[in-house]
């Protein structure tokens, strides 16, 4: 019996299963909380905390209609390795395995925009490629720092330290904050999908979703909010599972952050985010590491 | 339950307008109305839009662009002409090149007069029109059951 729960795949299964429940309400209540607090940050009422969960079920409520049969079938691909990925994060299993499936993800939801074959979703995956690009250097980065703080990929490993993460990888932490903006989709990196209006080329990357393939798209976005939160939560825990929730309140402090952000800078263009995100994994990341590796 | 009407997404289109009638649309959308608070959000994609808000009185040239939105949106949908010019042609009922209303090109289900159309007219017309929007929710998933 101690054989099967300590078994890794065990693990990541229940680990899913426990994703694919607990992401999405978390994040639908988050993602509610986000337009709350950006409107009262615009002097606005703002929606109920529940209107992404009530704009879902519309979508799903919506008649089916697609371009084709393809783009339904990636995003739900992309769905499944979202929550596959999270599972892996939250089970304490491999770290470098979780970014990987993450990744995997995006690239199927750039293919089913691809996949329409319409030149503005066509301009939104371009974009959504550049933004994997720009952010994917720092996301190994982390990975890096993360083994030679811990010893381990295995994000469990953290519960075996003495001090957080953040104090030697200060710099990465810095680095993935920074890119934190482009994976959260914020402003002024939100180039391929944005979720204020009149901001996008019709759409970017979703302008031939609708109904319940938009549904899936946005239960991905709530599920990818809850994991990355994960990953800069990770940084402030140490000790054992207690420390946890020190965690959950740095997460919770940086997606404040990240929402501020959001309200009060303008969108650069995508040259200017490659520059940006690459020059800080440099030097933030990229120092940090050095430093680590020589001390 | 329908939850049609507890997202209703608009998309805004000038047909012609004088931009009068625009301004006061994206008037309802700014702070002072903030009509984000009854989920209401203006999406630019008719493919994500619920509501189809028309401004002016549609000539010969941007009629197809009209019905081209249209036919783009997904079923259930509910269309509201804003402004008098919407509506009837308004003053520019006359001219050589006007049709003279959206429902020329389009079925209306709610009609918005004014000149220009007061921010409170459009949030009353788009309370009518969640109304329609869930009846016709309801008839759409009784049509699937029944598929």
């Amino acid at each position: 019996m101690n054989a099967i729960i300590t078994n890794p795949i065990f693990l990541v299964v229940v680990g899913t299963i426990g994703f694919a429940i607990c992401a999405p309400i978390v994040g639908c209540l988050l993602a509610g909380l986000e337009r709350k607090i950006s409107a009262r940050m615009q002097g606005r009422v703002g929606p109920s905390i529940l209107q992404p969960y009530y704009d879902v079920r519309k979508l799903i409520e919506k008649d089916d209609v697609s371009v084709n049969g393809a783009d339904g079938i990636y995003v739900s691909c992309a769905l499944i390795f979202t929550f596959l990925a999270g599972g892996i994060f939250y089970s304490g299993q491999n770290l470098l395995l979780c970014i990987f499936i993450i990744t995997l993800a995006v690239l199927f939801f750039i293919i089913a925009a691809y996949s329409t074959r319409s030149p503005y979703a066509e301009i939104g995956a371009h974009r959504e490629t550049m933004q994997v690009m720009a952010y994917e250097p720092m996301v190994l980065l982390m990975a890096v720092g993360f083994y030679m703080a811990t010893g381990t990929f295995n994000v469990g490993g953290v519960f075996f330290l003495n001090t957080p993460m953040a104090l030697p990888l200060i710099g990465i932490l810095i680095g993935l904050v920074f890119i934190l903006t482009i994976k959260l989709r914020k402003s002024p990196f939100d180039l391929s999908y944005s979720h204020h209006a009149h901001q996008e080329i019709v759409k970017g990357i979703t302008t031939e979703m609708s109904g319940k393939t938009l549904a899936q798209v946005e239960i991905m976005h709530w599920c990818e909010t809850v994991l990355f939160l994960g990953w800069t939560g990770m940084f402030f825990v140490w000790g054992g599972p207690a420390f946890l929730l020190v965690g959950i309140v740095a997460a919770l402090v940086i997606w404040f952050f990240e929402i501020w952000i959001d309200n009060n800078f303008a969108r650069v263009k995508w040259k200017s985010m490659l520059k940006w995100a690459w020059l800080v994994a440099l030097i933030a990341g990229g120092l940090n590491i050095v430093v680590l590796a020589f001390i | 339950m329908p939850f049609a009407s507890k997202s209703p997404w608009v998309i805004h289109y000038d047909a012609s307008s004088c931009n009068g009638c625009d301004i006061e649309v994206l008037a309802a959308l700014c702070p002072g109305y903030d009509v984000e608070r009854f989920g209401i959000i203006n999406t630019g994609n008719p493919k994500h839009a619920d509501i189809f808000l028309v401004t002016g009185s549609v000539n010969e040239r941007n009629i197809k662009v009209v019905q081209e939105i249209y036919n783009q949106m997904l079923e259930p949908k509910v269309v509201i002409a804003c402004g008098v010019c919407a509506c009837t042609g308004g003053i520019f009922h006359d001219c050589y090149n006007v049709i003279g209303g959206v429902d020329k090109a389009i079925p209306v289900d709610v009609y918005a007069p004014g000149c220009a159309v007061r921010p409170e007219a459009i949030i009353d017309a788009v309370v009518q029109g969640i109304g329609i929007l869930d009846e016709k929710s309801k008839a759409l998933n009784a049509k699937k059951k029944g598929a």
